[in-house]
C-alpha cells in the first residue's frame, strides 16, 4: 500500500511541514490540505525524480546536521576576519578533493556542506564525477583539509547512507 | 530601545546594498555582476523582514518567499546561460 | 515585552545585519572572482538566519502565537546559497575568469579546462 499512496513518506512528510510552515497555522483544514499535497504532488512530479539514497542511520545524519550547523556559525566568523583582514594575507588555492562517496545524491549534499563550512566553497565536479574542486582563502596546508573535510562530513555522509 | 536596534540595523542592510550595487557597476566580469545582483536580492530580503518588523505588520511575508524563490531560480538560470549559452538542455 | 527577550531579539537583529554588511564589504573589497564568491555565500546567509530568528522571536511575542513561517525562508536559503554560489563558480571556470597570482593549485583549473571538449 505504501508504494502505491505514498512512493517517498519522507518527501510527503517534508512536503506536510512545508504548507504548515507557509501557512503559518496550526488547524485541522490546513492540515487536510497540506495532506493532500503530500500525496498528490508526488504522484505528479514522479517522472521527474531521481533515485535517492536510502537513510540507513537517522543518528550520524542528525549528528551530521548539528555538526554542520556549529561549523557554519565558525565560518562565517573565519570568513568575517578574512574580510576585514588585510587582502594581502590571503592565500587562495584550488584543492582537488577526491570522492569515495557513490551515489549522486550524497556528493550534492557534500558539496553544499562544504561551501557552507569554514574557508572554502565548491566550485566544480570533475567529468567523470570523482573530484570535487574546491576553492579555499586561506592554505596552510592542503592535505590536512582534504583530511579534515573526509573525516568530518564525507564518513558521516557514507555511514548514513551506506553507499 | 528595538526600534533603535531596528533602525540601526536597517541602516547596515541599506549600506550593504549600496556596496552590492557599487560591485554591480564595477563589474568587470558577467559571474561578478550576477554574484551582485544574488547578494542584492537577499540583502532586499533582509529589509522586506525588518521592515515589516518595524511596521508590526507580517503581511510582507509572502513577498519575501516570492523573491527568495525567483531569485534563485533567476540566478541559477543565468549561471547555467553562462555556462552553456543555453538555459533549456 | 519582556526586557531580556527584547534584548536578545535586538542582539539577533545587529549581528544579522553586521554580517549582511560584511558579505557585502567582502563582495566589494576582494580581489578576484572566486575570493569575492566566499563572502556573500557564507556572511549573507547566516545575516539573514540570525535575522530571521529574530523576527521569529518578534512576532511571536507580538502576536501571542507561534509566529514559524521565517523558518521556510531560512531553511530555502541554507539550501539554494550553496548551489547558487557552485553554479556562479561553475561559470566562472568556464568563462576562465582571471584568478591573482598567488593563487596555488591553478593547473588543477587548466586541467579540467583541456579535457573539456567543447573548449579549444
Amino acid at each position: 500500500m505504501r508504494t502505491k499512496l505514498l512512493p517517498r513518506p519522507l518527501q510527503s512528510l517534508a512536503l506536510l511541514l512545508t504548507w504548515l510552515l507557509l501557512a503559518n497555522e496550526f488547524s485541522l483544514g490546513q492540515l487536510l490540505l497540506g495532506a493532500l499535497f503530500a500525496v498528490v504532488l508526488p504522484q505528479l512530479v514522479a517522472p521527474f525524480q531521481i533515485s535517492a539514497p536510502r537513510v540507513r542511520r537517522l543518528s550520524v545524519l542528525a549528528g551530521l546536521v548539528v555538526r554542520v550547523l556549529g561549523d557554519i556559525v565558525v565560518a562565517n566568523l573565519q570568513v568575517a576576519r578574512n574580510v576585514l583582514g588585510r587582502n594581502s594575507q590571503l592565500r587562495p588555492a584550488f584543492i582537488s578533493l577526491p570522492l569515495d562517496i557513490e551515489h549522486d545524491v550524497a556528493k550534492v549534499m557534500l558539496a553544499s556542506i562544504v561551501t557552507l563550512t569554514p574557508g572554502t566553497v565548491s566550485a566544480d565536479l570533475s567529468r567523470d564525477r570523482r573530484h570535487l574542486l574546491i576553492h579555499t582563502l586561506t592554505t596552510d596546508d592542503c592535505d590536512t583539509l582534504v583530511r579534515v573535510i573526509k573525516q568530518r562530513y564525507e564518513t558521516p555522509l557514507r555511514e548514513a547512507f551506506e553507499c | 530601545m528595538l526600534t533603535l536596534a531596528l533602525q540601526a540595523a536597517l541602516t547596515l542592510t541599506a549600506v550593504a546594498l549600496l556596496l552590492n550595487v557599487v560591485r554591480l557597476l564595477r563589474g568587470p566580469s558577467l559571474p561578478d555582476r550576477v554574484l551582485a545582483l544574488d547578494t542584492l536580492y537577499i540583502n532586499a530580503l533582509a529589509l522586506i523582514i525588518l521592515a515589516s518588523m518595524l511596521w508590526r505588520t507580517t503581511l510582507h511575508f509572502e513577498a519575501a518567499v516570492l523573491i527568495a524563490a525567483i531569485g534563485f531560480f533567476s540566478t541559477v538560470a543565468v549561471a547555467k546561460f553562462l555556462c552553456r549559452g543555453d538555459i533549456i538542455e | 515585552m519582556p526586557v531580556l527577550l527584547e534584548l536578545v531579539i535586538a542582539l539577533l537583529l545587529l549581528t544579522g545585519a553586521l554580517f549582511t554588511l560584511i558579505g557585502a564589504i567582502g563582495l566589494v573589497k576582494l580581489t578576484d572572482f572566486y575570493m569575492r564568491l566566499h563572502a556573500p555565500t557564507k556572511a549573507t546567509t547566516l545575516g539573514l538566519g540570525a535575522m530571521l530568528i529574530g523576527s521569529m522571536l518578534y512576532f511571536t511575542q507580538l502576536h501571542g502565537e507561534l509566529s514559524v513561517h521565517e523558518l521556510l525562508i531560512a531553511l530555502f536559503l541554507f539550501l539554494t546559497a550553496p548551489v547558487s554560489a557552485h553554479m556562479l563558480a561553475k561559470a566562472a571556470l568556464h568563462l576562465r575568469l582571471p584568478t591573482i597570482a598567488r593563487t596555488s593549485g591553478r593547473e588543477l583549473v587548466a586541467d579540467d579546462d583541456a579535457s573539456d571538449p567543447r573548449s579549444r
